[in-house]
């Protein structure tokens, strides 16, 4: 079965999504994922869905799912590049992305995870949320 | 009345095909139908391209009927010469005079070729009319969808031109708006608005609706929309131009607007170049 | 009278049929000529109910037609199942109902992503779900 690659990007993990998503590849994603974060501790994760032309209420719940696990150990979820066919019909799907952040595309997203961690201080504690 | 099959109208307008283009030509140039607006040139060769599809139409087997797959040719033919004489200009009569024109030329070959068996002359030409009638319906059909895609591009055209998107600064975009702002027109807005953001790689869009007459529930609603698709892609928004009466609506009506809203584009400018982390400096007087 | 121009029935019982069914659904509303947005909303109300026929219906298939009506020209999608059915469709079409967890069955969302909705279902007879959007001038 296809994997869905995960880089390692200074203090982020970037994983970029390229084809129409199942069931069986959004599972294996999210528990690599969590894998991942526990074994490289890093404290962003940044999704690249600009390739991704419709996004339904199901990769909706496993982005929101890894931003809740995400956040669980400790870091911050951004999700760039949404094409703006796919902004439109989510917002009239009323699919609400909770605890996502976004941003246009990786270079920006990389930065506004950066400032989002140096918010929080080094070891996590203290700033806001 | 003769069946499609043992018509011999297929076998006719082969064997005299070119003797057919020559009369059917002069026939249309002599109707002083196409002002002079299309050349002789591209005449015949319509005129020609038409007759040579319309003979493999036949032959297809079907002399009573246009919409099987035999005749997609001269239906795509049709098609095209149709929508390049609306763009011309030419009224749905002269277009499809195109098509009729050739009942005349027609039915002289088949009066000349069908000599002494009136009942099959009759038979043959009735066969021939029913035929060109319904291809010169359908290019009236098409003809008019042409004018129908034409009028709708250029209200699109229109609506887009109502609705300009300008890049302010640089990652920050305004959208002044001006007029109404109904279901449809929020759909082109938004969409605008979204593509420049994608091609201009924006971080904040000002929405101006100092040229919005009314702000209620619905256009409320059509702002919010906009601005939540924005926010999705990565982007922010700050509406500006609210008036005061518009302020006093809002509140009235208990309208939940969950964005920034400043009184001028001046004030929305400057919080837009804060929050991207621009500064545009007063140049220092020259010394004397 | 609503003519049908066109028509192919997909199975749905496996996640790879919901990716099967939303190329085909792309395939048809871009041959229509939709805009590239309307595309994707259909798109996207078709995979919502793709969903739905197999998590709450136990799998059933989809009919996906493009079809006329005096000139304008659209694509409907009909969805059955022979599963439980739904009790309360009222209850249903609510934002922010859920019987299973997560974000409800995505059904008022695709019925704002289309131009018309019918949905027809009793405990025991199954669920028909159809969908209409029109090509928008």
């Amino acid at each position: 079965m296809e994997q869905i690659p995960i880089l390692k990007v200074g203090r982020c993990l970037l994983v970029s999504i390229q084809i129409d998503m199942h069931d069986k590849l959004a599972m294996a994603l999210q528990d690599d994922l969590t894998q991942k974060l526990v074994e490289t501790r890093a404290r962003g994760v940044l999704i690249d869905i600009s390739a991704l032309d419709l996004v339904d209420s199901f990769i909706g719940r496993m982005l929101s799912n890894i931003a809740a696990m995400a956040r669980v150990l400790d870091a911050q979820t951004v999700v760039v590049g949404m094409r703006p066919q796919v902004a439109i019909t989510l917002v009239e799907l009323g699919l609400t992305l909770t605890g996502i952040q976004t941003a246009l595309d990786v270079d920006r997203g990389l930065a506004l995870i950066n400032r989002l961690i140096d918010a929080e201080g080094e070891d996590g504690a203290g700033g806001a949320h | 009345m003769v069946a499609s099959t043992t018509s011999r109208i297929p076998d006719l307008l082969e064997k005299h095909q070119s003797k057919l283009l020559t009369s059917w030509v002069q026939q249309q140039l002599a109707s002083g139908s196409l002002t002079g607006q299309i050349k002789e040139d591209e005449l015949k060769e319509h005129s020609e391209k038409f007759l040579r599809e319309f003979v493999a139409g036949l032959k297809s087997g079907h002399t009573d009927d246009i919409v099987g797959a035999g005749w997609s040719p001269v239906r795509e033919l049709l098609g095209e010469v149709s929508h390049s004489r609306a763009l011309q200009g030419f009224t749905p009569s002269e277009t499809a005079t195109f098509i009729f024109s050739l009942k005349e030329p027609l039915f002289t070959l088949l009066r000349e070729e069908i000599k002494g068996n009136a009942q099959a002359l009759g038979d043959e030409i009735w066969t021939a009319t029913k035929l060109i009638d319904k291809l010169g319906l359908y290019t009236a059909e098409v003809y008019q969808q042409s004018r129908d895609d034409i009028i709708r591009r250029q209200a699109q055209e229109l609506l887009e031109l109502s609705t300009p998107v300008v890049e302010l600064w640089h990652k920050i975009l305004a959208l002044p708006l001006i007029g109404t702002l109904d279901s449809e027109r929020t759909q082109t807005v938004m969409e605008n608005l979204l593509n420049h953001i994608v091609k201009s790689g924006a971080e904040i869009a000002i929405i101006d609706i100092t040229g919005v007459p009314t702000v209620d529930t619905l256009v409320a609603q059509h702002l919010i929309k906009t601005v939540s698709a924005a926010r999705l892609m990565g982007a922010d928004c700050i509406i500006s131009g609210i008036r005061p009466q518009i302020a006093q609506t809002i509140v009235h009506l208990g309208l939940q607007l969950d964005v920034v809203s400043k009184a001028t584009m001046a004030d929305a400018f400057a919080l837009a170049l804060k929050r991207t982390g621009q500064v545009v400096n007063r140049a220092a007087a020259k010394p004397a | 009278m609503v003519q049908v121009e066109r028509t192919s029935t997909l199975e749905v019982r496996t996640p790879e049929d919901v990716v099967k069914v939303r190329q085909e659904v792309r395939n048809r509303t871009a041959a229509v000529g939709f805009s590239l947005v309307d595309q994707t909303k259909f798109v996207t109300a078709a995979s919502e109910i793709a969903r739905n026929t197999i998590d709450h219906g136990g799998g059933g298939r989809a009919h996906i037609e493009t079809i006329v009506l005096t000139g304008k020209r659209g694509v409907r999608l009909v969805f059955e199942d022979q599963g439980p059915g739904i009790a309360d469709i009222k209850l249903a079409m609510q934002d922010g109902y859920s019987t299973g967890g997560g974000l409800g069955m995505g059904m008022p969302g695709s019925k704002r992503l289309s131009n018309e909705f019918y949905v027809e279902s009793s405990p025991g007879k199954g669920t028909k779900v159809t969908l209409v959007r029109w090509k928008s001038n």
